[in-house]
């Protein structure tokens, strides 16, 4: 699997006449089982990047590429996880992970041991029938992941998903989340404004310029992991990437 | 204070009773004695001045109502749903349910009696013009509070337009569209009883107060005002219920 996009922009009316510009020409090439962070300040468009290759919004210029295919709307071997609000509050948190499948046709009996499954990758099994309002933030979050991994995507697109949560339990699900991405080889697109978030997961940190969003710097992380924010190490290559940021932060204002 | 809700009704009944030794005159303030035993006989026709035992009367007024109801819900959700999703139609609808809304039911009597004519249709078409626009109002507002996120996420995980509707779209709105199902049936509870002073009806808790009062039995008009609130106050607690047994999430979307 290799996801391209080539040349993606996204322009938009803005107020009176003016036509904003949201993106413009973004590359980027995403291998099978890489873990790509898509960082930058916020109003920079890395979340309409991201809505762009779920599907979910359409680019205005340029072309996305999986496997050598164009696609253009929503595609089955991705999966979108959003930062808050995405469980279906009438459903419990297992019928939440089945949905997917649902609405793929399985019945009801499979569907519920596929979801199960996940569960219990997620370390929840014990909440199968309660109601996403019963949990906390972080078990909210997990459930979304599961049912995005339910529908067995090639590729996760995460928009902030941890934002919303404390720090404490942000890094727990870092750490999670990296687990899971071990042991299920997905290939995954992190869109975070946090630098020391896109650190700690990240195979390579794509760094996004704020109006137009276009891509500034890349930077590889070949840390090994589980890696130590307190490290030594981890410290240099959080402020290399911290220094592209505020470059590119101050070099945009102009 | 679990029992302070029953202490202003046993005092407004002592308060009554009082009256009635009071004022002395039946006509005006009828004793509890009097009122009781027909409360108490709802099935027996001698306390009813021959006009049908309470129960039957009252069984008309429901069936009435219910039938006016049901052809409101089925007239009003689908066109609520319509409008809550496209800007479109609802732009063509509004101005006219905006004009129509203000105009009291009982304003469509002298028209209802020109077209359906004295009968059945005629009590259903002012009940069915209670019950529609709470219900209408409310299944827009529904369908427009379900989150856009909700619906992206069926998007991503494969979900058709069809699906969307009927396992994100509904579900979603369905708690406050109950919630018009329960204020529409107290409006049309309170259409039927004036529906049935209609001229030619012969049967329902509306016509049987009316009928009382023709022959000065102010005690039958208590008894048959009491039957009328009683039968609301249990409708309304049944929706209630349901409400807290089905739609308990609502107001905990997280």
């Amino acid at each position: 699997m290799t996801l391209v996009l080539k040349g993606l922009s996204k322009s938009f009316q803005g107020e009176g006449k003016t036509e904003v510009q949201a993106l413009s020409d973004i590359n980027l090439e995403v291998a099978d089982g890489e873990f790509v962070s898509v960082l930058g300040p916020s109003g920079c468009g890395k979340t309409t990047l991201l809505r762009i290759i779920a599907g979910l919004d359409h680019a205005t210029g340029g072309s996305i590429l999986l496997d050598g295919n164009r696609i253009d709307g929503p595609c089955p071997r991705m999966a979108m996880i959003f930062q808050e609000y995405s469980l279906y509050p009438w459903r419990t948190v297992l019928d939440n992970i089945a949905f997917g499948l649902e609405m793929k046709g399985m019945e009801k009996q499979r569907r519920r041991e596929k979801a199960l499954e996940f569960l219990e990758l997620v370390g929840l099994v014990d909440f199968a029938k309660n109601y996403p309002f019963e949990l906390s933030g972080g078990m909210r979050q997990r459930v979304a992941v599961a049912r995005a991994l339910a529908i067995d995507p090639q590729i996760l697109l995460m928009d902030e998903p941890f934002g919303a949560l404390d720090a404490q339990t942000r890094n727990m699900l870092q750490r999670e989340l990296l687990d899971i991405w071990e042991k299920t080889k997905k290939t995954v697109i992190f869109v975070t404004h946090s630098v020391d978030e896109a650190v700690f997961l990240s195979d390579r940190v794509v760094v996004l310029t704020a109006r137009p969003g276009t891509i500034k710097d890349m930077v590889q992380i070949d840390l090994p992991r589980p890696r130590d924010r307190t490290g030594a190490e981890f410290a240099r290559i959080r402020r290399y990437v911290l220094d592209h940021v505020e470059k590119t932060a101050f070099s945009s204002k102009v | 204070m679990r029992y302070l809700r029953f202490l202003l009704p046993i005092l407004l009944i002592i308060g009554w009773e009082v009256a009635s030794w009071v004022v002395n005159n039946p006509f005006i303030v009828p004793s509890l004695e009097t009122v009781i035993p027909i409360l108490l006989h709802p099935f027996s026709p001698a306390y009813t001045l021959g006009t049908g035992s309470l129960v039957e009367n009252a069984s008309v007024s429901i069936q009435r109502v219910g039938l006016g109801f049901l052809v409101a819900a089925a007239v009003a959700i689908p066109i609520g749903i319509l409008m809550g999703r496209s800007t479109l139609l609802n732009d063509f609808f509004d101005s006219t349910i905006e004009l129509l809304r203000p105009i009291p039911p009982l304003a469509w009597v002298p028209l209802a009696l020109a077209w359906f004519k004295i009968g059945l249709t005629s009590i259903v078409f002012i009940i069915f013009i209670g019950a529609f626009f709470p219900i209408l109002l409310n299944t827009v507002d529904g369908v427009r509070s379900v989150k856009k996120t909700w619906i992206e996420v069926a998007t991503t995980l494969g979900a058709k337009e069809q699906q969307i509707m009927t396992k994100v779209v509904l579900p979603g709105a369905a708690p406050t569209i109950w919630t018009g199902l329960r204020v529409g049936f107290g409006i049309a509870w309170m259409c039927v009883v004036a529906a049935e002073w209609l001229p030619g009806i012969s049967k329902g808790l509306g016509y049987l107060i009316l009928y009382a009062y023709n022959f000065g039995q102010t005690n039958l008009i208590i008894a048959g005002m009491v039957v009328i609130g009683v039968i609301g106050l249990l409708i309304d607690f049944v929706f209630k219920q349901v409400e807290k047994k089905w739609f308990s999430w609502r107001g905990l979307e997280r």
